[in-house]
This record gives C-alpha cells, sequence and structure tokens, in this order.
C-alpha cells in the first residue's frame, strides 16, 4: 500500500479540515490533552472509557465500536484522519481498530500532535459537535490481532518484535520511564523475539521514518519478511506503531498486534520468559 | 528529608531518596516556553521518554542514575542537546534556552 494512503502530512490535513467527508479523530494517553485544545473540528476518542470495554478485559466489540461511531457523528464512508500525543500511540491504536472493524477510510497524521504544535499550527479550545449517525462495524477482522496462545506457539517459529524499551525489554523495567510502573507480574520478554523499540521507527518530529530506513530497521534487527510477524509492547498501543510501520507503510502481509502484549503474557501461569538484553532461546 | 528544588511541577508524594530526577525549564530569553517538547536519551543516544513542558516550561522526568542526554525541540527552533547525570536521591536541575 502507497504511504499516501495510510498516512497525511499536516499541510494535507489543514488543507482538508472543512471537507464535509473528513473528520478529524484525536486519541491520546494524556486523555485531558483535547480540552486544552485540538485541531479545529477535531472530535475525540477516550482510549481508556470510550475503546475499552468497561467490564470485560478486551476493547469494545462491534456493537460498541458502532455505536461509538454513530455517538461520534462518524459515517462509514467518511475519511477518518486519525492524530494523538505521544507520536501517535494510541492514535495508531485507534488505527488498528478501525481497520479492525472494517473502516477502510482511516489515515495516520504524520507527527501526530507534536509535529502539529511544532509547526505552531493552530488548535482550538471550542467544542466540537456532529449530528449522530448510524455506523455499522464490520466483522472483527482478526487477520490482524494475535492472541495469546498463538504468541506462544510463534515462539522459534515466527517473528516475535517487542517494541518496548530496552529496559522493559530486559526485564529491569515493567512500564515505560515516565508512566506508573504496574500491569503484569513477571518482568523480562517473551523468548526468541527481537528487541525493536517503537521509538526506531519514528523520527524526533514524530514523522515515520522512510520505507527504506523502516526496511533496513526490521531486517537488520533480525526480522525475516518471508515469515508471518507478531508485534507487542505493554498494553498494545506502542506494537500499533510498529504494527502500522510493517503492515500499512511496509505492506507485510501477515502482521498481527498482540494487543494482550506484556500485561497479559507476563501474567499467564508456565509461560517461557527470557530475562536480560539477547532474545534467548525457544 | 528536604530537598530544595527550584519551584515548578510539584513532588508532592514522591520519594525522592528512590528517584534519580531531572527536571527543569525551557526559556526563551526570559520567557518560559510550554508545549516544548523534552526527549530522554540513554548513554547510547536512544530513546527512553518524552514529555511536553507545562504552561511555565517544566518538565520532569523520573530516570535511572547515569548519563543522559536531553533533546529539546520547540516551535521556531532548532534542537537543543544538553547532557545531564542523574543520580539516585539527588534532582538534577537543567536550564535549557532555545
Amino acid at each position: 500500500m502507497s504511504r499516501d494512503a495510510v498516512l497525511v502530512t499536516a499541510d494535507w490535513a489543514e488543507e482538508h479540515l472543512d471537507d464535509s467527508d473528513v473528520v478529524l479523530v484525536e486519541v491520546d494517553e494524556d486523555t485531558s490533552a483535547y480540552d486544552k485544545g485540538h485541531i479545529r473540528g477535531a472530535v475525540k476518542l477516550d482510549w481508556k472509557t470510550e475503546l475499552q470495554d468497561q467490564v470485560r478485559r478486551d476493547f469494545v466489540n462491534q456493537q460498541q465500536f458502532s455505536e461509538l461511531l454513530s455517538a461520534k457523528g462518524i459515517s462509514n464512508d467518511d475519511t477518518v484522519v486519525l492524530y494523538g500525543g505521544n507520536n501517535n500511540w494510541f492514535a495508531a491504536y485507534a488505527y488498528w481498530y478501525f481497520k479492525l472493524y472494517g473502516h477502510d477510510k482511516v489515515r495516520l497524521l504524520d507527527g501526530g500532535r507534536k509535529k502539529w504544535e511544532l509547526d505552531s499550527r493552530a488548535l482550538s479550545e471550542d467544542a466540537v459537535e456532529r449530528p449522530a449517525t448510524t455506523y455499522q462495524a464490520k466483522e472483527p477482522d482478526l487477520s490482524i490481532r494475535a492472541f495469546r496462545d498463538e504468541t506462544v506457539d510463534a515462539i522459534g517459529t515466527k517473528n516475535l518484535v517487542d517494541v518496548r524499551s530496552p529496559d522493559e525489554y530486559a526485564g529491569r523495567l515493567l512500564a515505560p520511564a515516565h508512566l506508573p510502573q504496574e500491569q503484569a507480574q513477571r518482568a523480562g520478554h517473551i523468548p526468541t523475539a527481537a528487541s525493536i523499540p517503537w521509538s526506531k521507527a519514528a523520527n524526533d518530529d514524530g514523522t515515520f521514518k522512510s520505507d527504506e530506513e523502516l526496511k533496513k530497521l526490521y531486517e537488520e534487527a533480525g526480522v525475516d519478511f518471508g515469515k508471518d510477524t507478531i508485534a507487542y509492547c505493554r498494553i498494545g498501543e506502542r506494537s500499533s506503531h510498529t504494527w502500522f510501520a510493517l503492515h500499512e507503510l511496509l505492506d507485510q502481509p501477515n502482521v498481527k498486534n498482540y494487543d494482550g502484549s506484556w500485561t497479559e503474557y507476563g501474567s499467564l501461569v508456565g509461560v517461557p520468559v527470557a530475562l536480560g538484553d539477547e532474545p534467548g532461546e525457544a | 528529608m528536604c530537598h530544595a528544588t527550584e519551584g515548578g511541577l510539584s513532588l508532592e508524594g514522591v520519594d525522592l531518596d528512590k528517584e534519580a530526577v531531572i527536571q527543569g525549564v525551557v526559556t526563551r530569553g526570559d520567557t518560559p516556553v510550554g508545549g516544548a517538547y523534552v526527549r530522554l536519551l540513554d548513554r547510547t543516544g536512544e530513546f527512553t521518554a518524552e514529555v511536553p513542558t507545562s504552561a511555565t516550561g517544566h518538565f520532569r522526568f523520573f530516570a535511572g542514575p547515569g548519563q543522559w542526554t536531553l533533546r529539546t525541540l520547540a516551535p521556531k527552533s532548532e534542537p537543543v542537546d544538553r547532557a545531564v547525570v542523574a543520580t539516585i536521591g539527588e534532582i538534577a536541575e537543567v536550564q535549557i534556552a532555545v
């Protein structure tokens, strides 16, 4: 798939802000960021309260996703442009949801909120209201979602890509340095997983590196493009960023995001865990 | 235990004896720069964390002990790199002019 079909530049977004069939959607880790200023006309998705089921440990199902997008005033035919803070981690996560539920016309704003701010582009505090729609999500496309058993079976056979920071991979930390330490019962990584931090796929300003740089990055780190790939992180958001790089930018066909990620894997009883900076044995 | 801080973000509830804090303020001339992005790079130059500055230009990391680089990106400025050493139980204060 060409880069233009999945990414838009800030210039493109600015030129299309008033298009009736283009909807900008902000998704942040810091869910208060939107309220302090957002791109004019953008609606907000709260990844904690709106994209996660509030009872079961899972993300929203097909019906819930349909109801959510209907309430946000997004139609099946709209071009959805996602952006957010943290170098688009949570925007990439939402992008993966949109693809999983069959929304074809979805794009990421390259560089996200950071690039927009560094360019000194305008932000608005005006409330955004869109009339409700009747959005109909499709059946989830599980060809892009990995579950735990498949991930355990992938040890030593498929590419496993751990996109967390080197200290999380080695088991010295359980979460990124600026976030609370929480979740998994054990630290470490899935044996045989390559350590390729998400940040290596992005430039300082949050934009994605070129296709050539990305291909070199993954190949040199040991990803065999002839094999299927599963990416994981702590809770599935940073690995969505890498899933985007591999599946959407490099057009690799069999790449799945394991959204259970280390939070689930590191709490499973009886599965193998590797510690330290090396991938470890199958 | 009392640690002097130069104002900015509150450290209430943080056990500073266990943390290697790097914090500071980003300024342009005499004006604090809010909404700049400060990236924490490890001793090999690898990205570790990133925070936007507050409205008063302040930022803070809870780093590990050792050598770090702060790379600051601000609108209408070239990136600025500053080396800093973090130590458990201490606060490394860094003033960054862009």
